[in-house]
């Protein structure tokens, strides 16, 4: 564990606690007994080990919050993960939109019957509409198609589109979206490949 | 393929007794064609795309023409009446599903329960092992070791309650909730579906927390409303065409925690009990059409 | 040890609505063990009668094109209500099964 990721569980002991001064979003005690049921339940499989029942700290203050925690803990900890993103040393965070493409297709990765170790697909179409050939794609999150046309193609956006990818939560705390990133589902080339597919002008996402 | 169900409906033989009638147009529609139709109406009023309604019209017909889950209850209820097991007796000598020995009827749509013999809220698929493990003297390690059908297997379990939920078929989903020890579950259920944890951050209600969502072009039921539950639990358990296999809603639990990235809930434990209270529960009152068919 | 069929037999104005459905795991052959990599042995029913009132109304001889549990349907003209219906199959391993019904 790094020194960022105890500074950030350190921070959220801190938010929970201020939570629990608040009115209780989820009743407490029916929470404690599902979570000791749940440790006791559930074994490693493949990769998938036990201890991924437990929360980290970000999840336990959405966990106990009903995914809204008070404004105040949000930025924080908002700020605690923005500090997790990392960019490439080369500065450049534009890579090919061909390869991201492909990245987006898949949905593979992290479940108990993937191969322990195997890439994991970036999972965007399972969510989102991004270029029109694929007609296949999920609502859980926003229509992305036409995403660097409406927005621009600037420094600014890719910086933004990188670190949404690497960490969904520094922008929205308890986004449905996973931090690829952050949890070492997707590299750092991998990342680039996606913020082209949705900003690159020769992106079929941007015709 | 193998999925292909309906190898031969169309079979051109010549009978040599009697010819065939090739074409009919009875006045009234068959009693089973109806139902058939009735069943794959959707509960929820949504947006469906095409390739749903090609299902569902295909389920229709195939529910229709014979669902293969018909053979799992055949088996199931042969299982149900033979003396068995260490013990030597049957289960249905000595199996509550709650409405008293010897009644099938109408208990999947009651379950979970509460079984006092047991100290436990079971779901029907528990309780079901838990008879066959307390009365008949089956391994309880022996049923959890392959608790699921693969390439060339279905496990008995599967079959006794794929012929109790045959059982239930038209009746109304009534999961006793006045009972304090089910309402207990009910709520720790619902804080199993909200508990986000494992490298995606992730819970039940990610997915299936909200109304008119998709993953890919699959919809995803609100299982915390009534329509969306109903969605969620009926035609379980299924026989699914990917693999020709009959399923439970004990597997269908375990299948989505994978998904959610999650480790490997126990067979007939305390936590999926817990989902299906909740879940069943949210869609009392609603119409179980029996055994169904799944993609 | 083979299961049971399901078969239905309605009359429907001059002719009788038959549907057989069959368990039966109709192994191709062809079908790997993910595991072993090894075939499953082809195992599949080969031939199958259909007998209405005492007169044979069926004879047909299946392959491995079939599916999985599969589902035969035809009608049979003449046939009443109260006539036995009698389905046998056989398959490659020489196992054989017979179930009956009675047209309704």
């Amino acid at each position: 564990m790094n020194k960022r990721h105890q500074f950030s569980i350190l921070a959220a002991i801190a938010a929970t606690a201020a939570i629990a001064a608040a009115p209780a979003f989820a009743d407490s005690s029916h929470r404690a007994k599902a979570m000791t049921m749940m440790k006791a339940d559930f074994t490693t499989k493949g990769q998938a080990t036990a201890d991924r029942i437990y929360e980290d700290g970000l999840q336990a203050v959405c966990n106990r919050s009903g995914n809204h925690p008070p404004e105040k803990i949000a930025k924080q900890l908002e700020g605690d993960q923005m500090a997790t993103v990392k960019y490439p040393a080369d500065g450049k965070l534009m890579g090919d939109w061909k390869a991201g493409e492909k990245l987006a297709q898949s949905g593979r990765g992290f479940t108990w019957n993937d191969a322990p170790g195997s890439p994991a697909g970036g999972n965007c179409y399972n969510c989102h509409q991004i270029a029109p050939s694929e007609s296949s794609f999920g609502t859980v999150g926003p229509s992305l198609f036409n995403f660097g046309k409406l927005r621009g193609n600037t420094a600014e956006n890719q910086k933004y589109v990188y670190s949404k990818i690497y960490n969904a939560k520094s922008y929205n705390l308890c986004s449905e979206m996973p931090r690829f990133g952050h949890v070492g589902a997707l590299g750092e080339k991998q990342i680039k490949d996606l913020v082209a597919l949705l900003l690159d002008p020769e992106s079929p996402v941007n015709k | 393929m193998r999925q292909t169900l309906i190898a031969a409906t169309a079979i051109a033989l010549a009978f040599a007794m009697q010819p065939v009638v090739a074409q009919d147009k009875p006045a009234a529609k068959p009693a089973a064609k109806m139902a058939a139709k009735k069943m794959a109406k959707p509960a929820v009023v949504e947006e469906k795309d095409a390739a749903t309604l090609e299902f569902e019209k295909f389920r229709a017909k195939m529910i229709e023409d014979g669902n293969p889950a018909e053979l799992f209850e055949a088996q199931g209820e042969e299982l149900w009446k033979t003396k068995r097991g260490p013990n030597n007796v049957s289960l249905a000598e000595t199996c509550d599903l709650g409405l008293g020995l010897g009644v099938v009827k109408g208990t999947y749509v009651q379950m979970p329960r509460y079984f006092a013999d047991a100290g436990k809220v079971m779901d029907a698929e528990r309780r079901i092992v838990w008879c066959m493990v307390e009365k008949q003297g089956f391994k309880a390690a022996d049923l959890a070791k392959k608790p699921f059908a693969a390439e060339t297997y279905t496990p008995e379990q599967t079959s006794l309650v794929t012929y109790v939920a045959g059982l239930s078929r038209d009746m109304k989903f009534a999961v006793p909730l006045k009972d304090p020890h089910v309402k207990e579950v009910y709520e720790i259920g619902k804080e199993v579906a909200n508990h986000r944890a494992g490298p995606y951050d992730f819970s039940c209600n990610t997915c299936h927390g909200v109304d008119g969502k998709r993953i890919r072009m699959q919809q995803l039921p609100n299982i915390s409303s009534k329509a969306g539950a109903t969605t969620a639990v009926l035609g379980w358990p299924g026989y699914r065409m990917t693999g020709n296999r009959m399923l439970t809603l004990q597997w269908r639990m375990g299948d989505c925690f994978r998904q959610q990235r999650f480790p490997q809930p126990g067979y007939a434990s305390d936590t999926v009990t817990s989902l299906l209270t909740f879940m069943t529960a949210n869609a009392n009152g609603s119409t179980y059409t029996g055994p169904g068919i799944k993609r | 040890m083979s299961s049971p069929m399901k078969v239905r037999a309605q009359v429907k104005g001059d002719y009788a609505d038959i549907k057989i459905l069959m368990s039966h795991p109709m192994e191709t052959g062809q079908r790997k063990d993910p595991k072993t990599n090894q075939p499953y042995p082809a195992h599949f029913i080969q031939q199958f009668t259909v007998e209405v009132g005492g007169k044979l109304v069926v004879q047909s001889e299946t392959g491995t094109a079939i599916s999985t549990n599969p589902v035969f349907g035809f009608k049979v003209k003449g046939a009443k209500a109260g006539d036995k219906v009698v389905v046998k199959w056989q398959d490659n391993k020489g196992e054989s099964r017979t179930d009956e019904a009675t047209v309704s």
